[in-house]
C-alpha cells in the first residue's frame, strides 16, 4: 500500500505524544496491523527506518502485533476466520462474508524514557 | 498525515495556491520545533511521575534527570498500592490491567504499564525495577489509528458537505479506465438537472481539470507531486476554493491507482470504482481493498465487449466475493450505454443530500423560533 504515508502518520503520532507526555526517546513502538489491513509489514518496517531516523524514535524497536482476520458469514450467521478480503467462509464456502476484524492500523503503545 | 506519499514531501499543489503556503500546511512540525517542545515537557512531566501523590515541585533543568530517578525508585514502590486503590478500587487493580492485555492477545514482555496516562509509572518498567542512576523506561499507551489525522479531516469535510446538501462521490480506478471521459459525459447529461463541480487529482499537469472546465463546470486540479492518492486535507483545501453552491454534486476524481486511495477517506458519500473491460476481469481479486471500499462499480467501455474475451459475470462474481454489497452497472461513456442508471443513481444521491440539508435547516429554524419565544417571554 502506501507504507511511506503510514510511516509518516506513525511519526506524527509519536511526536505528538512526545510533546504531550514529555519523553525524549522512544525505545520501542508497538503497532497493531490487521491481517486484512492491506499493509505490507516489511515495506512498513523499511519506511519506518527511514522516517524515524534523527527524531525521538530513531533506532526504536518496532513490534508489529498481527491481529487475525475475521468476518461475519451471513449464511452461517457466525464469525469465521478469514485471511483475505476475498476469502470464502471456511464453513460453508460462500462469499457472503463481511470483514469484522483484522482491519486495524493502530499505534498501540510506546516504551519511552 | 503528510500530504504526499513518502519522499515527495511538499510537492502537493492545489491550483491557485501559493506553493510556500501549501508546504507550511503539510509540515507544520519541523524537527527543530519538536525538539524544543520535548525538552520543555520532559521536566514537567517527570514531576508528575515522581510525585504522583500530588506534590508538585519545580526543579531546575539540570536537576531533574538524576533527581527524578533517585526519587522515583523508592517512591514508586512505596506508593504502588495507593495508586491502584485510588484508580481502580482495592485489590482488583493489578489483575484488571493484566486481564485486559491478555484478552487482546498481546505478547507478554511489556505488560506492566498503567492503563491511564500519567497515573503511575515507577515499578512498572519492563523489569519492574531499575538500578539507581539508570534511566527509567515507561510505557505510554497511545491507541490511535495511524490514519486518524486523515480521518479527522475527512469527518470535517463530510460535515461541511452535509450542511450544504452536497452529494460527493470519490471516483477511483486504475489510470486509463476512462474516468475523465465518463465525468465529462456525465456533466453534459446532468447540465440541466444539477450543478456539478470537480476536484481532479493527478500527480502532475492540469490536463484533466482543463477538460472538465471545457464543459463549463468548475474544476480544481490537485497535483499530488509524488503522492499516489488524494487525502482529506487536500480535498478540504480544494473545497474552500471551489465555493460550491448548496445542493450541488461534487465529483472527486482520485489519482489513477487501485491501491492507496482505498484507505483514504475524503469525506465522500460513496467511493465509486471504475473498471474498464479492457482491463483484467480478475482485478477485484488482485486489488481487493479498493473493491471492498467502494459501494458502486462501473464497468466502463462496455461498447468494446464484443471485441474482447472479458467475462462480465466472472468479474462481477469476483467483485462480490470481496464486497457482497457492491452494486454494479455496465456503462459506456463513449456510446452512452447504461448511463441512465448511473445518472439516476447520482440524482437519487443529490435528492437525499438536499432532503437531509432541508430537514436540518427546518430543525434549526424551529430551534431559533423556540429560543426567540423564550427570549420574548422573558422580555
Amino acid at each position: 500500500m502506501h507504507e511511506m504515508s503510514l510511516a509518516e502518520g506513525i511519526l506524527q503520532i509519536v511526536e505528538a505524544a512526545a510533546r504531550e507526555q514529555g519523553f525524549a526517546r522512544v525505545r520501542e513502538i508497538r503497532l497493531e496491523i490487521g491481517a486484512l489491513s492491506g499493509v505490507e509489514v516489511e515495506a512498513l518496517r523499511f519506511a519506518l527506518d527511514a522516517v524515524l531516523a534523527g527524531g525521538v524514535a530513531a533506532g526504536a524497536r518496532v513490534e508489529m502485533i498481527d491481529t487475525p482476520g475475521q468476518g461475519w458469514c451471513m449464511a452461517c450467521g457466525q464469525t469465521v476466520a478469514i485471511a483475505a478480503l476475498y476469502d470464502a467462509c471456511p464453513r460453508c464456502g460462500g462469499y457472503q462474508v463481511q470483514p469484522t476484524g483484522g482491519m486495524e492500523m493502530r499505534v498501540r503503545d510506546l516504551l519511552v524514557e | 498525515m503528510c500530504n504526499v506519499c513518502g519522499c515527495g514531501q511538499g510537492e502537493t499543489r492545489i491550483e491557485g495556491d501559493d506553493p510556500a503556503h501549501a508546504h507550511e500546511h503539510d509540515h507544520p512540525h519541523v524537527h527543530g520545533h519538536v525538539h524544543e517542545h520535548v525538552h520543555e515537557h520532559v521536566h514537567e512531566h517527570a514531576h508528575e511521575h515522581v510525585h504522583a501523590d500530588g506534590t508538585v515541585h519545580s526543579h531546575p533543568h539540570a536537576h531533574s534527570h538524576s533527581h527524578g530517578h533517585a526519587h522515583g525508585h523508592s517512591h514508586g514502590h512505596v506508593d504502588h498500592g495507593h495508586h491502584h486503590d485510588a484508580l481502580h478500587g482495592a485489590e482488583a487493580a493489578h489483575e484488571h490491567a493484566h486481564d485486559q492485555l491478555h484478552a487482546e492477545g498481546a505478547p507478554h514482555e511489556h505488560h506492566h504499564y498503567q492503563e491511564r496516562q500519567g497515573d503511575l509509572h515507577y515499578g512498572l518498567g519492563p523489569a519492574h525495577a531499575h538500578a539507581p542512576g539508570m534511566s527509567q523506561a515507561r510505557m505510554v499507551q497511545i491507541e490511535q489509528d495511524i490514519l486518524g489525522r486523515n480521518n479527522a479531516y475527512a469527518a470535517a469535510n463530510r460535515k461541511w458537505l452535509a450542511e450544504h446538501g452536497i452529494f460527493a462521490v470519490n471516483l477511483v480506478s486504475s489510470p486509463g479506465s476512462g474516468k475523465t471521459t465518463l465525468l465529462v459525459k456525465s456533466i453534459e447529461l446532468l447540465k440541466d438537472q444539477a450543478r456539478v463541480a470537480v476536484v481532479e487529482g493527478d500527480q502532475q499537469t492540469s490536463f484533466d481539470a482543463d477538460r472538465i472546465r471545457a464543459t463549463g463546470a468548475p474544476a480544481i486540479q490537485v497535483n499530488t507531486g509524488k503522492g499516489c492518492h488524494l487525502d482529506a486535507h487536500m480535498v478540504g483545501h480544494a473545497l474552500e476554493r471551489l465555493a460550491l453552491p448548496d445542493d450541488s454534486l461534487l465529483m472527486i476524481e482520485n489519482v489513477g491507482n487501485l491501491v492507496c486511495p482505498a484507505a483514504f477517506d475524503l469525506g465522500e458519500a460513496h467511493k465509486v470504482v471504475i473498471l474498464s473491460v479492457t482491463e483484467g476481469e480478475d482485478k477485484p481479486l488482485k486489488y481487493p481493498d479498493m473493491f471492498h471500499a467502494a459501494d458502486l462499480m462501473l464497468l466502463n467501455k462496455a461498447d468494446l465487449l464484443p471485441h474482447l474475451a472479458f467475462d462480465v459475470d466472472r468479474c462481477v462474481e469476483y467483485a462480490r466475493r470481496v464486497n457482497p454489497k457492491l452494486r454494479v452497472m455496465r456503462v459506456s461513456a463513449t456510446t452512452g450505454e447504461g448511463l441512465e442508471a448511473w445518472l439516476a443513481w447520482l440524482t437519487a444521491g443529490l435528492d437525499q443530500a438536499r432532503t437531509a440539508r432541508e430537514a436540518n435547516v427546518a430543525l434549526l429554524k424551529r430551534r431559533i423560533a423556540e429560543l426567540e419565544a423564550q427570549l420574548a417571554a422573558k422580555g
